[in-house]
């Protein structure tokens, strides 16, 4: 597996990000955001958290139009792996590349803690490490993480099997408890809260390493 | 030339902030206040001869994300 993780200025969790894809077998790049191309042969982008050009006018906004994203809708658009978390989800939603847009958290809080997140389809390359209806336990640290889409596109959503993951205590006022999406081809995923963070035995809990091997089993034999 | 665009969160799309300036207003003893909406103002400094269009597509590409948020546009 080849992973390429995008750093914006404001990015923070990109190094997280990439020591998760290495401790699963990947090589990893880093790309900068002014770079408008990617590098060759790059199976999966990762699009990190933080708060990507200070998240001014909106989060992820200003990101979604910065020139590598431009390649990354490419990658996506030809088949390619794109997985946003946290601030990374706000850009994918902000591309057009997963639907919906997350708004300020019900509660107003900026919430940093691990919740439990109930695993709601393992019919991807993503979730394939864990059987539909595992509870793990994953960090979440965000303020604007409130899921929104319209009532079609929840509809659309549930009945294709995109909602990978929900909040089994939901933290943040998000539609249907929605913690995280996949895209029609199940090649791209958007979530708020943080495997990557959750993939040592230094952080605390494992609960996203499965993830993260998953992926690379999958894209492996790709 | 100027532009102001107005970006709202759209009707039914909940907006927690203005929901907290409504519950302070009521602290504050501001009876009858029985709802707000907060959006933001962009102004917009234009060279002569944009077009409203121009500004149009400035906000469906970037100002606003229309789904979610409305916007309208005053020109001068």
């Amino acid at each position: 597996m080849r992973a390429a993780v995008v750093v914006f200025p404001g990015s923070n969790c990109d190094r997280d990000l990439a020591v998760a894809f290495k401790a699963a077998g990947a090589d990893v790049e880093m790309v900068w955001h002014k770079d408008s191309d990617l590098p060759q042969d790059i199976d999966i982008v990762g699009i990190p958290g933080g708060f990507s050009y200070g998240d001014y006018l909106r989060c992820g906004a200003i990101a979604a139009q910065s020139p590598i994203v431009k390649s990354v809708k490419a990658h996506a658009d030809r088949g390619g792996y794109v997985m946003g978390i946290c601030n990374g989800f706000q850009v994918l939603t902000e591309t057009g590349l997963l639907p919906g847009a997350l708004l300020r958290n019900a509660g107003l809080k900026y919430i940093c803690k691990t919740v439990g997140l109930k695993v709601e389809t393992s019919a991807s390359d993503y979730t394939a490490g864990y059987n539909a209806g595992d509870v793990i336990d994953i960090p979440i640290a965000h303020h604007d993480g409130n899921y929104f889409a319209d009532d079609e596109t929840l509809k659309r959503l549930q009945g294709d099997d995109r909602v990978a993951f929900t909040y089994t205590d939901n933290p943040n006022g998000a539609q249907a408890d929605i913690a995280g999406i996949l895209s029609e081809n199940r090649r791209v995923l958007g979530m708020m809260p943080h495997p990557e963070r959750a993939a040592d035995a230094g952080h605390g809990g494992t609960d996203g390493a499965a993830l993260f091997r998953a992926l690379s089993g999958a894209l492996q034999t790709a | 030339m100027k532009a102001r665009v107005h970006v709202m969160l759209k009707n039914g799309v909940l907006d927690p902030q203005g929901e907290a300036v409504r519950h302070a207003l009521g602290a504050l003893g501001f009876d009858g206040v029985n709802g707000v909406r907060q959006g933001k103002v962009i102004e917009l400094d234009l060279a002569d001869g944009t077009s409203e269009a121009d500004v149009t597509q400035m906000c469906e590409k970037l100002l606003a994300n229309t789904v979610i948020e409305s916007y309208s546009v005053e020109i001068g």
